[in-house]
């Protein structure tokens, strides 16, 4: 019997056809990275290849050279053919298609099916086997759209606002904190980015994929300047001196877990915004579908759980399991965000 | 139901205690006065009684959600409380429908008289007409325990605002058995106090734990002393010639001890009697796991009045003659107490607690330490010039407890918490050594920091074992101090002892596995103590 398309390994998903791994957590000859977040694009490797965008990433986060590969463009690496898609999660982030002797995989890395006005909308990929994230595998995930959730931070600014006060709203400062500045309403106050935020926000302006103007602080930030600002920020900047800068002020994170009313009161969180770049559970349920696999790989999540609820829909599904650290808004709500 | 949902929005987003009462106030203002006395209930414990299983609410909850419904079951632990899991589990709403919360009451209360089928159409169809925030508020009103993160205190505070009444009197005024059907908001609320209720009870006053020497406390002479018992708080009402008793949890208990039954021949009515109720045989308190049975059973088995009588400790006199005498100073509402119960027959099951007479701190001190001997957890200190206040004011009133007993132990299985801390896993099972072996003695839940309790749940995913549906067995490595305040033998545990308010004293990281206490030494620890 031939080897299967891809395999786990120790080091993760491997592609013997190619001798390649697809975002490794150990360091490996040659990687491909589905996206730029530091539990999937991880330091060490010999050689990188991603998106154009992802690549230029991960060029300003670890200081590495990484090969373009743009959506749609199949390559053959060995005797496999492997290509990008959109996955909807962060700009430039990707699914991975690999085809060995007529036989396709594809691996979704992260995803999300609601277009967000930024990143390169999900593209369903049709394959025999599907590797899937399932980071909100639960029927409890189910997301408002993001019109909705806008509407709801745009409020609590305005509100706060008249009371005198600062907005810190926390996200992960690739991709969501993008995603959160492109819903605000300009009209209410100014935005001010922490550094990080800011890092990003100028690898995406200078690829032409966001546009928004935003206001870095700075080491002499002077708050009069600047009334009653929304200020995006990881949350673990909350909580230390670089927050107390602002005066006055309410906090906000912005999370899938904050659907969760005991992750809200655990993190001792004033407002709780419910907006992910994951995919909810009637999404991943139609991603599935849409694949036309046969067979799910659930990882990366409650992968027992939502493994079970396949085979008992008739797929053929076997968990897999990760050393991912857990999804970023994990690692975000525990504060210790890279 | 909107309004109160939004109160209730309103209160869960915020931390600051100005803005929960302003949303109160607010509320208490404008809503329509079925809902504010309703609102009011809630708050204060109250609620209309329990129609449907929650075993039936999440059968129920899988079936209109199309999922099965053990996969139900797994999401629940995940978001650590039943209504919320139901609530966001539920296809969106696709009839909305505005009504008041009482109006959603009376459906909660009709449940109770439908057939199971009319039942389940009900409750599926109010699930359909709420938005998520009304149906888990909803659901909390059919399955119970609506804790929602307001106390008691912020609400009086609230309604003593909104009404301007006196909040010391709007606390004693919400005491006791009232229901909002047969109470007015003008009753509640009007300026002199308009509500006939002899078993009210009052607000119970308390103490704060002394954490440094007594010496601090200047002269001994200002403070009576008396032991701290280890049973149940408990007021006991005479009024109109019947009893009441009451918990500390504000729970009407007159019937599950019927050794008070005969207090009325031997107290005058207007009196009421705050102490510590005991499970009492030949002069001396039992441990109080032979109080426990009976605190549970709504009726007593004669086998079980006759293993564990009890009696009440009093220590305190609220009510004398009819006459509230909360305001009098403690040693003259102790004189008062010691003259009323002086004399009276051991059946009468009311004995005043006795006071600890020594002269100085050291002398106290010393009794302190023999309070494990007197079944005790150590000395209460009450200022003599103390007025009986309602709730927590530091400084008058203090527990001076024993320092707890401690073993070092291992954690061999974790499961995640609830509420607050669903997703963490933070309910332990120690063990301690056993031969060469391990055998478990506890469970324990608290004293560790978040911070802590992040770590240790993401050690555990790493460390788990094996699974037993929610339960993780974990390597054997981690090793914690475990404090406790008393040890029983138990039959019905493995390792042959229960602890008492067993809890993580702290994370012995510097411990290596194969020091830890042994099953010996917890036996050595029974024989001193139990």
């Amino acid at each position: 019997m031939a080897d299967p398309v891809l395999s786990f390994t120790e080091r993760g998903i491997y592609c013997p056809a190619a001798d390649i791994y697809i975002d490794p957590w150990r360091p490996v000859p040659r990687a491909l990275i589905t996206h730029a977040h530091s539990d999937h694009a991880r330091p060490g490797h010999g050689s990188y290849l991603a998106t154009p965008l992802t690549a230029a990433m991960i060029r300003h986060r670890l200081g590495v050279e990484v090969q373009e590969l743009p959506f749609g463009r199949p390559l053959k690496i060995g005797s496999a053919t492997v290509s990008f898609h959109p996955a909807g999660h962060v700009p430039g982030s990707a699914q991975v298609r690999v085809e060995v002797g007529g036989e396709v995989w594809v691996v979704s890395g992260d995803y999300k099916l609601e277009p967000d006005g930024l990143s390169e909308p999900f593209e369903p990929v049709r394959c025999h086997a599907f590797i899937t994230e399932c980071t909100f595998g639960l029927p409890v995930f189910r997301w408002q759209p993001q019109a909705e959730v806008a509407a709801e931070i745009n409020a609590w600014w305005r509100a706060n606002r008249d009371a005198g006060r600062a907005s810190l709203l926390g996200a992960y400062s690739l991709g969501k904190a993008q995603r959160l500045i492109s819903m605000l309403d300009p009209e209410i106050g100014p935005i001010l980015t922490h550094g990080a935020v800011e890092g990003s926000n100028a690898v995406l302006r200078a690829a032409g994929a966001f546009h928004r103007e935003t206001i870095p602080v700075t080491s002499d930030f002077d708050r009069k300047a600047h009334p009653a600002p929304m200020v995006i920020a990881p949350p673990s900047a909350f909580g230390t001196s670089w927050a107390r800068k602002f005066g006055p002020a309410e906090t906000g994170f912005a999370s899938g877990w904050m659907r969760l009313r005991g992750v809200r009161r655990r993190r001792g969180v004033q407002r709780g915004f419910v907006i992910s770049d994951h995919a909810d559970w009637p999404a991943l349920l139609r991603a599935i579908k849409e694949t036309g696999a046969e067979n799910i790989y659930p990882t990366h999540g409650y992968v027992d759980i939502f493994a079970q609820y396949l085979r008992g829909e008739g797929y053929g599904a076997t968990p897999v399991p990760t050393e991912f650290g857990g999804d970023e808004e994990t690692v975000e709500q525990s504060g210790d965000a890279a | 139901m909107k309004d109160f949902a939004r109160l209730f929005t309103k209160l869960d987003q915020t931390t600051r205690t100005s803005e929960k009462i302003a949303a109160l106030v607010e509320f208490f203002e404008a809503a329509p006065e079925a809902d504010r006395l309703w609102a009011v209930a809630l708050f204060s414990g109250r609620r209309p009684k329990r129609a449907v299983t929650t075993t039936l609410l999440r059968e129920w909850a899988a079936e209109r959600a199309n999922i099965p419904l053990w996969l139900f079951e797994e999401s629940y632990p995940i978001v650590g409380d039943l209504a919320e899991t139901i609530a966001l589990i539920l296809p969106p709403s696709s009839a909305p429908e505005e009504r008041d919360l009482a109006a959603w009451i009376s459906v909660v209360k009709g449940l109770g008289e439908m057939d199971a089928e009319a039942r389940k159409a009900a409750v599926l169809e109010t699930w359909d007409r709420l938005d998520a925030t009304e149906r888990f508020l909803f659901n909390k009103l059919i399955t119970g325990g609506f804790r929602i993160g307001i106390s008691r205190k912020l609400m009086t505070r609230a309604l003593a605002q909104a009404t301007g009444v006196d909040e010391a009197a709007m606390a004693l005024r919400l005491m006791g058995s009232w229901q909002p059907e047969d109470t007015s908001w003008a009753q509640l609320t009007a300026e002199e106090d308009a509500r006939e209720d002899e078993s009210r009870p009052y607000p119970f006053c308390l103490a704060s734990p002394l954490e440094t020497g007594a010496e601090s406390l200047d002269d001994p002479a200002d403070w009576l002393a008396e032991w701290k018992w280890d049973g149940i708080r408990g007021q006991l009402i005479l009024r109109g010639g019947v009893h009441h008793l009451w918990s500390r949890g504000e729970e009407l208990i007159t019937d599950r001890f019927p050794e008070f039954a005969r207090t009325p021949d031997f107290l005058p009515p207007g009196t009421v009697l705050d102490g510590e109720i005991l499970a009492w045989k030949d002069g001396a308190p039992l441990p109080f796991a032979q109080l426990q049975p009976r605190i549970g059973r709504k009726t007593v088995p004669k086998k079980l009045l006759a293993e564990a009588p009890v009696r009440m400790l009093a220590y305190d006199l609220l009510e004398h003659g009819g006459e509230d005498i909360r305001a009098l100073p403690l040693s003259a509402r102790r004189a008062r107490l010691d003259a009323l119960l002086a004399g009276l027959p051991e059946d009468a099951a009311v004995m005043p607690s006795p006071l600890l007479t020594e002269a100085d701190w050291p002398a106290l001190a010393a009794r302190r330490e023999s309070a494990r001997e007197h079944r005790s957890e150590g000395l209460m200190l009450k200022h003599r010039d103390s007025a009986y206040r309602d709730g927590r004011k530091r400084g008058d009133w203090w527990k001076w407890k024993l320092d707890p007993l401690s073993v070092d132990a291992v954690m061999i299985y974790a499961q995640q918490g609830h509420g607050r801390r669903a997703n963490l896993f933070t309910d332990f099972t120690f063990a301690v050594k056993d031969g060469n072996g391990l055998v478990p003695f506890t469970k324990a839940y608290s004293g560790l920091t978040d911070a802590e309790f992040d770590e240790i749940t993401r050690w555990v995913k790493r460390n788990t074992q094996q699974r037993f549906g929610p339960v993780r067995q974990v390597s054997p490595e981690l090793v914690f101090e475990i404090a406790f305040e008393g040890i029983q033998a138990s039959p019905r545990h493995k390792s042959g002892i229960a602890l008492r308010f067993p809890r993580m004293a702290r994370w012995r990281r510097d411990k290596p596995v194969d020091e830890i206490d042994t099953l010996d030494g917890l036996k050595s620890l029974l024989a001193a103590y139990g």
